[in-house]
């Protein structure tokens, strides 16, 4: 069963429409790139299949659910803007989400701010803005989520960052989950996406594996956008 | 070992490169264990499926075999690594050949060219009279 499905899902803000007949499968144990221009439609289909939007007409199915209660137990989301607490230390926060989330592996978070020389007592106020999306990101997939929703995740982050970023995102793999990540910064996640979403003023326009386009066309995903997506 | 990606390949295939690299350079040593596929993936930065994709064909060709527990192991064959290695010098040496010939020498000039390279490096380099 598809861990996410769109069928002619149209969504419109006022009369002006942001997802446009969208229709598109994820599958469990991929690494899926929701690619597009800024406005083209990636975050609304992120909050739409997290239930923060409804969409105007069509569907969006979480494991086989409509987004809701049930499918919120096996979404994990990483907003584009730091949605943790600034006021929790690390220890408060991993109890905020052990609290929340009957899925959270506390032990595999703790792990990796270990690593990172997080310390417990350390508030999330007091880190850089690289330190808190690396908490951040670390929360979210710390939990043994079904569908990893992940919003921008190397937005505004320095290159290091963003292979740390990266490689937690390959270490946590699960053949069982498949995890979205929009962003435009494709050349940079290219190598760790098995398919690509590329979706244009809220239509998809491509969904193809990134070894097919490097086979077929000769070039890279991000070679294929910058033609593809030519201002 | 250090990976590196280019832009006009699929990734699966620069993997299976890479690793028949690291197989005929003794990086990974005949007989070895290689890492799980999630750590091979990791350390390469890539999608944990385009390394099973790689190894899976890796050990079609028979360089390396997995063991159903224990995991993925370099073969013992010290012939077919020998080939291997034969099969990546002969791709450097056809893209070699490839660019000399486009820059407008023969045969016997390249082949010379060669032997001065690697017979006389001390004595710096030589100009290439064209």
């Amino acid at each position: 069963m598809s861990v996410l499905e769109c069928k002619d899902l149209c969504k419109n803000y006022g009369h002006a429409p942001a997802l446009d007949q969208v229709s598109l499968a994820v599958e469990p144990g991929h690494i899926v790139g929701l690619l597009g221009p800024n406005g083209s439609g990636k975050t609304t289909l992120i909050k739409l299949a997290n239930g923060l939007l409804t969409p105007t007409s069509g569907e969006i199915l979480v494991c086989g659910m409509r987004p809701g209660k049930e499918t919120h137990a096996c979404v994990s989301y990483l907003p584009e803007r730091t949605a943790i607490p600034t006021w929790m230390s690390t220890a408060q926060l991993l109890d905020f989400y052990g609290d929340f989330y009957a899925d959270f592996r506390r032990d595999a978070a703790e792990e990796m701010l270990a690593h990172l020389n997080i310390q417990p007592r350390q508030r999330i106020k007091q880190m850089s803005k690289g330190t808190r999306e690396k908490v951040q990101l670390i929360m979210v997939m710390s939990r043994a989520a079904k569908l990893y929703l992940l919003d921008e995740p190397i937005g505004g982050v320095d290159p290091a960052t963003r292979d740390y970023i990266l490689s937690t995102i390959i270490g946590n793999y699960n053949p069982e989950a498949a995890v979205v990540i929009s962003t435009h910064l494709i050349s940079d996640v290219e190598k760790v996406l098995d398919e690509v979403i590329f979706i244009n003023q809220g239509r998809v326009v491509l969904q193809s594996s990134v070894d097919q386009i490097r086979e077929e066309k000769g070039m890279s995903v991000d070679e294929l956008f910058r033609e593809v997506f030519k201002c | 070992m250090k990976w590196q990606f280019s832009n006009d390949a699929p990734i699966y295939t620069q993997l299976i490169q890479q690793i028949k690299v690291g197989i005929v350079s003794g990086g990974f040593p005949p007989g070895e264990r290689l890492p799980s596929v999630r750590d091979l993936a990791t350390e390469a930065g890539v999608n944990p499926n385009t390394m099973q994709r790689a190894l899976m064909e890796l050990e079609r060709d028979g360089l390396v075999y997995s063991q159903r527990t224990a995991g993925r192991f370099v073969t013992e064959d010290k012939a077919m690594i020998e080939t291997a290695k034969r099969g990546l010098a002969e791709r450097h040496i056809k893209t070699f050949l490839a660019a000399m010939t486009n820059l407008g020498f023969q045969r016997e000039e390249i082949v010379s060219l060669l032997r001065q390279e690697s017979g006389e490096e001390e004595t710096a380099h030589v100009g290439s009279g064209m």
